[in-house]
């Protein structure tokens, strides 16, 4: 039933040109990031980084600057994938469908949370297309190469739990994306005031995406996402219920 | 038309905020059955029918469908039922097919019958022409049948429908009357509607619901007991002076009808058909015609909805 829903989420996707939009857009901008990282960045100081002694390699400067800027940019475009997901169809009434089917609050958003998901790990997959591109030329760290892509993975889940959730608050799409984006932001930016310490800086989504763009695995880092998810999901759960019983 | 129970609706009630707008409201239905609901904008009825499908949790008392309790066992209750809510549940950006096939899915229909379910449903709706067209490209007659459609593509034993013939062409109204009574054969149906004709033709009983209290519970068939007055029309050749038909036993009021008719008001209790018939022999009228006056469900709907204080 779950991967009814999903499949359907994924499908309707697609059936707009906006996910179409969304993924052209995303991989033109990530294109021209990756370059400037490679040709401006780490580029003409090439020789001087082989000189120092010890140094972590090509992969540790070009991976965590693109990873960094891959995922402020998914924190501007999750909002408009999660945006309707609730809103929507409680806006144009079709939410009676599910309600009066014999699928659980749970299962729905459960179904919903999936068929996002699923189109959140095929960006990612065109978002790891271009640090592998580097193998053509050369030897890379795969190692910190994957384990920022599994942070990526993990902080976009976060991202859609968000996203989700606040658009089972409201009927209107748009309202949706401008809150979960707000939350998103402040989720992000939240350390920039305590400087990395405290724990205002612990809730920051930010500082526990960057060990893993560091090739650092930390359980508490995915428990922090796991954690923020399974809230947020059993909230949504909760706030669907709370609709049918009229307690706007 | 079985004596099983399908429906019990017990003691609803429905508070938005400090408002109650549903008090107290208990019905039964039989398997088979066809319910007409009836009442003024606003009385209550969407919101009893969103109770009834789980749409909208009551504020008291409970719902069986098929014998399970709609908040205990939802998923039982919720399997047995099919509604079609005021506006269609529909994704425009589908095919029929593929929303009938969702529709199918979610209604947990093992994956070998649903191909057979969509087929049986098009079939009943009509809609066998235009299963590969967008939902949003349908006229709204036909998008009210890919609705109807998915109400009924799981074969539940209940069928819950508002205002299904509202916003259609009357050409579309009829085709869709006639589909509720043919679905009136194996399922049980729950009809709101504004349009009283309408359930004198398809429904086997009414409920009228005024200001969220429920205040006629009959069959179609025993709705004249609940009038106070009933009617005879008649025509003569040379029509007596009001005021002598007036003097008949029981009679309250004479009224000129179309063509040289008179409508004949009368008590339910007293007929005054024979004496009519005797006296207009003994006097010579020229009786041509006497019929009883065709019970209305307006009059009867009046009756019971405009006495009563309208809702604040």
């Amino acid at each position: 039933m779950i991967f009814t829903i999903a499949w359907r989420e994924f499908r309707s996707l697609f059936l707009s040109p906006l996910a179409w939009a969304m993924l052209a857009v995303l991989q033109l901008i990530l294109g021209i990031l990756f370059f400037y990282i490679l040709i401006v960045v780490y580029g003409p100081n090439q020789d001087k980084y082989a000189l120092v002694e010890g140094w972590p390699g090509a992969t540790l400067i070009i991976v965590p600057n693109y990873l960094t800027l891959a995922g402020f940019l998914l924190l501007l475009m999750v909002p408009l994938m999660t945006m309707r997901l609730v809103a929507e169809e409680r806006r144009s009434k079709t939410i009676t469908l599910l309600f009066s089917a014999p699928v659980s609050m749970t299962e729905i958003v459960l179904g919903k949370y999936l068929g996002v998901m699923i189109f959140l790990l095929l960006v990612l997959v065109l978002v790891a297309l271009m640090p592998l591109s580097l193998l053509v030329g050369g030897r890379i760290d795969l190692g910190v190469v994957f384990t920022g892509l599994f942070g990526l993975m993990l902080t976009l889940a976060s991202f859609a739990a968000v996203g989700l959730f606040i658009s089972t608050l409201t009927q209107h799409p748009a309202v949706a994306a401008i809150a979960s984006f707000g939350a998103l932001l402040c989720f992000w930016l939240v350390d920039v005031s305590t400087q990395g310490t405290g724990l205002i800086a612990y809730l920051s989504l930010f500082n526990h995406y960057q060990p893993f763009l560091q090739g650092v695995f930390d359980t508490a880092d995915a428990a922090y996402h796991l954690l923020l998810i399974v809230t947020l999901l059993v909230l949504s759960v909760r706030r669907l219920d709370a609709d049918r019983m009229g307690i706007a | 038309m079985s004596t099983e129970i399908l429906v019990e609706v017990e003691h609803l009630a429905r508070d938005y905020g400090e408002r109650r707008v549903l008090r107290d409201i208990h019905f039964t239905l039989r398997r088979g059955e066809v319910l007409g609901f009836l009442g003024p904008n606003g009385a209550g009825k969407t919101t009893t029918m969103q109770i009834l499908s789980g749409n909208l949790a009551p504020s008291e008392g409970r719902v069986r469908i098929a014998g399970h309790d709609l908040l205990d066992e939802p998923r039982a209750a919720k399997s047995a039922l099919g509604y079609l809510a005021e506006t269609p549940p529909l994704y425009r950006d589908l095919t029929v097919d593929e929303y009938l096939d969702y529709c199918a899915a979610l209604n947990r229909i093992p994956r070998r019958e649903q191909k057979p379910a969509r087929e049986a449903a098009k079939r009943k709706c009509g809609l066998e022409e235009v299963g590969g067209r967008l939902i949003a490209n349908l006229s709204k007659g036909y998008q009210q049948r890919v609705g109807i459609a998915q109400a009924i593509i799981h074969l539940p034993s209940l069928v819950i429908l508002d205002e299904p013939t509202v916003a259609l062409d009357p050409i579309q109204i009829r085709e869709i009357r006639a589909l509720i009574r043919e679905l009136g054969r194996d399922h049980s149906v729950i009809l709101s509607t504004h349009i009283l004709p309408e359930v004198q033709t398809i429904c086997d009983r009414v409920l009228i619901i005024h200001d969220g209290e429920l205040v006629l519970d009959e069959s179609i068939g025993h709705l004249d007991r609940h009038l106070k007055t009933a009617s005879l029309t008649v025509a003569f050749r040379t029509p007596p002076a009001m005021s002598e038909l007036e003097r008949l036993t029981g009679v309250t009021a004479v009224q000129p009808d179309r063509d040289g008719r008179l409508r004949i008001l009368h008590d339910t209790d007293r007929n005054p058909t024979d004496e009519l018939v005797r006296i207009a022999a003994e006097r010579g009228w020229g009786l041509t015609e006497i019929r009883p006056g065709r019970l209305s469900l307006e009059q009867l709907f009046v009756e019971f909805t405009a006495d009563r204080a309208p809702p604040p």
